[in-house]
């Protein structure tokens, strides 16, 4: 056993290293750092644009589409690095999300329309797959698309839609067949969300930030074009597109990163003059956690040594995301929890307080991510979801 | 970037493996625990002959040279079959140890009696009052015509009934719980002033009082310089702990799969538990903690690797890392141990079902050489207090 690196890839991990520090400056990070509102948009693709242009856009993707040609000990060695940094993830909608399908079920048209846009972050996609009576429990959806001439006419509404507000794009699954079974008669569609009939309701969440919205179709004409692969197959399609969403969940590197800005902060909170970090209680809620980290780093890497040796990933790779948003959760607890009474502040009455005239620098950070982080637990197949898929699919209950 | 185990070593996994599954099913292992020494000679004889007691030992001694991680694989299947010949206190403790010290004389005389099965051997560190602070030493080794006399009582000596020899922990100079001073002597149990007290302990093994009286030893006994035996004990272990670890993590991956594959079978309410989601949640969380444990084992052995490959590295990760993997089996063991008795409902509290022993083994194992808070205590120290 051991986790040794080549030589060359450990010059490709210098690289990325040297590309993060000198490009994810602290302008760049603070612009993109999760504050949304004007100007979030603009930083987000400024951004990719960068990775675009340096070649690091889709690493998922193959070459003849745009791919970086990574192996898979580079991506993982670029995630990792990325996660270190600090730097945040592409919005995957577009990059990570509908591209795969489009790629892989697509017609050569769909591909030579859709993908160099996606790839030079000129389109904005979002996801329609959730709907108000249809969360875990995905192919209960209900939103129509009746095909007519050559337009399907869709109705319905779609929910906890990220970034719709930003979107030019929408992929949606849809119900083209009534009469088949729960997973059949649903087909996948790329959806212009400029087509009259669309609208875009916000839904603020209870960090008071607006990220999620809900989508309305009333008689919106979609073309017979827009179709991906076969009608009432979109179930095929879709299932692809979350295995792929599934790899990568565990976010270690980012839970590493998060954990060293905690432990850093509890060297400076204090208690009756004694530093945090020194309490023995909340030594063992750290450590709790850390452990529990410094065993899915190796489960991380145990997946990643099976996937890059041509592999398939093993039992293992079903409890990453479980484990890591976890873990995640438990660290913005910590971190609100170390923030003291501070943790309850949420913002001036009139205009902004500095962080200085309110005495407290990271305790409304510390509150949102808590706040919104209960979302990972949920989304991307709740975690109850992944234990039932684990229980099938590993245990064979 | 590699995490599986090396032909070698697989080859040696499935001797284990083999012999566990062919010849040491629970009733077997009932009448051992219920004999009169509580082990199988017989047994152990086999493991000498398949060369499963040379693998921490040089080769210039006759052994196989092994790593920890050659342990390890070793551990995991013997913690399958909850084997309860001396292993752990003959080759990965009082071996260990040997094989770490550097009185090649004493090496040379002892280490190929316990590759041959004659030799048995325990570690006797523990006192009354230490609880799991080795350096904590209140027996005493006085200098006396070229020797040394030795005194004091020695609690829990893991198979301390069975021993020939044990390596025993006395205080040479400094105070009662100082780290310098302890020196680690070579004892025949038949010396004169050594009387052992032999009982069973939960998980079918046996452990022993051991008292010394005026036990006098040569100075060629002293299994490193004299008063710098505790230097010796850290040195080993890491070894120690990820090769109970190891044992842990075979006896939950058994506890594991034996109650899923319960659940598939027994009905109730017409139907198999196995069906019922909330049944399904809990063994999907076992299945969880079992593969985070071996994360945490995988760790520490590949830092090890490094460690051993690369003398002048430092050990501190390595050593964060085992007191981690230590906390983690205990935390999941117990996790483990209790869902396996509770899914399989009544039946599971019998001492008929295989499932109570080695639910037994893991507590054993967890207050052997530390239990989770003194770990996560140690964890903490080396962690938080140079934040």
């Amino acid at each position: 056993m051991d986790i040794s690196f080549s030589a060359e890839d450990l010059a490709f991990r210098d690289e990325v290293r040297a590309f993060f520090a000198k490009e994810f400056d602290a302008d760049a990070a603070k612009q993109l750092s999760g504050v949304q509102g004007e100007g979030y948009k603009a930083a987000i693709v400024n951004w990719q644009k960068k990775l675009h242009a340096k070649g690091w856009i889709a690493p998922g993707w193959p070459t003849q589409y745009g791919g970086s040609g990574w192996s898979a000990t580079q991506k993982f060695i670029y995630e990792t690095e990325r996660g270190t940094a600090g730097v945040p993830d592409v919005v995957p909608f577009g990059l990570k999300m509908v591209a795969p399908v489009i790629f892989t079920f697509g017609t050569e048209e769909q591909k030579a329309r859709f993908l160099p846009r996606i790839l030079s972050s000129d389109d904005w996609w979002c996801q329609g797959y959730s709907e108000p009576g249809a969360g875990s429990d995905l192919a209960a959806l209900s939103t129509t698309a009746e095909y007519a001439g050559d337009n399907y006419l869709v109705n319905g509404a779609k929910i906890w839609t990220t970034f719709a507000q930003y979107a030019d794009w929408i992929f949606c699954l849809v119900r083209t067949t009534k009469d088949m079974r729960k997973q059949q008669g649903i087909s996948f569609l790329l959806i212009d969300m400029k087509t009259p009939g669309i609208t875009v309701k916000p839904i603020v969440t209870i960090d008071g930030k607006h990220s999620l919205n809900e989508v309305h179709f009333e008689n919106v004409l979609v073309p017979r074009d827009n179709l991906i692969g076969e009608q009432d197959k979109g179930w095929t399609y879709a299932k692809a597109l979350l295995a792929h969403e599934r790899t990568g969940m565990a976010e270690v590197a980012d839970s590493k990163r998060m954990l060293r800005t905690l432990k850093q902060r509890a060297t400076e909170e204090v208690n009756g003059g004694e530093a945090m970090i020194n309490d023995p209680v909340f030594q063992m809620r750290l450590s709790d956690i850390e452990m529990e980290l410094m065993a899915l780093e190796y489960t991380e890497l145990r997946v990643f040594a099976s996937m890059a040796g041509g592999g398939m990933p093993g039992p293992e790779s079903s409890l990453l995301k479980i484990k890591g948003t976890e873990i995640s959760q438990a660290i913005h607890e910590l971190q609100l929890q170390l923030a003291g009474s501070y943790g309850g502040a949420l913002q001036a009455v009139q205009g902004d307080l500095s962080g200085d005239e309110l005495g407290h620098d990271y305790a409304g950070e510390a509150r949102s991510k808590y706040m919104y982080g209960r979302a990972a637990t949920i989304y991307g197949g709740s975690n109850e979801v992944q234990r039932n898929v684990i229980a099938k699919a590993v245990l064979g209950l | 970037m590699n995490f599986e185990f090396s032909e070698e070593q697989t080859m040696i996994k499935d001797s284990v493996a083999r012999f566990v599954r062919d010849e040491y099913d629970i009733d077997t292992r009932r009448k051992i625990i219920n004999s009169e020494e509580g082990i199988s000679r017989d047994f152990w004889n086999t493991f000498a002959e398949l060369g499963w007691l040379s693998v921490p030992f040089a080769e210039e001694y006759g052994g196989f040279g092994g790593t920890v991680e050659d342990l390890a694989a070793v551990m995991e299947e013997l913690g399958k079959g909850i084997v309860v010949e001396p292993y752990v206190s003959t080759v990965v403790m009082f071996g260990g140890l040997l094989a770490a010290s550097n009185n090649s004389a004493l090496k040379g005389a002892i280490i190929p009696t316990v590759i041959d099965g004659s030799c048995m051997g325990s570690f006797a560190f523990a006192e009354r009052q230490s609880r799991y602070e080795l350096a904590d030493v209140a027996s005493t080794a006085v200098a006396a015509d070229g020797g040394y006399r030795l005194d004091g009582e020695k609690t829990v000596v893991i198979n301390g009934g069975s021993a020939d020899k044990f390596i025993v922990s006395a205080r040479t100079s400094g105070g009662q719980f100082d780290h310098q001073g302890v020196s680690l002597f070579m004892v025949d149990a038949r010396a004169d002033g050594v009387s052992i007290k032999s009982y069973k302990t939960m998980d079918g093994q046996r452990a022993a009082t051991v008292t010394l009286a005026n036990v006098v030893v040569a100075e060629d006994q002293l299994l490193n310089a004299v008063g710098e035996g505790m230097d010796l004990v850290d040195q080993v272990m890491p070894s120690m702990l990820m090769a109970l670890s190891a044992e842990a993590l075979g006896i939950m991956a058994t506890l594991n799969s034996i109650t899923v594959d319960y659940s598939k079978t027994r009905q109730q309410f017409g139907s198999p538990i196995g069906s019922f989601q909330v049944l399904q949640h809990r063994m999907v969380d076992t299945f969880m903690a079992c593969e985070q444990a071996k994360s945490m084992l995988y760790r520490s052995l590949c830092q090890a690797n490094e460690c051993a490959a690369d003398a002048s590295l430092d050990k501190g990760e390595l050593l964060k890392s085992v007191h981690a993997l230590k906390a983690t089996m205990a935390k999941a063991g117990k996790q483990i141990g209790e869902e396996a008795i509770q899914l399989h409902g009544g039946i599971g509290l019998t001492d008929e079902l295989n499932i109570g022993h080695f639910v037994k083994r893991l507590m054993t194992i967890n207050v052997t050489l530390g239990d989770r808070d003194f770990h996560q205590k140690k964890f903490n120290q080396l962690s938080y207090s140079s934040l």
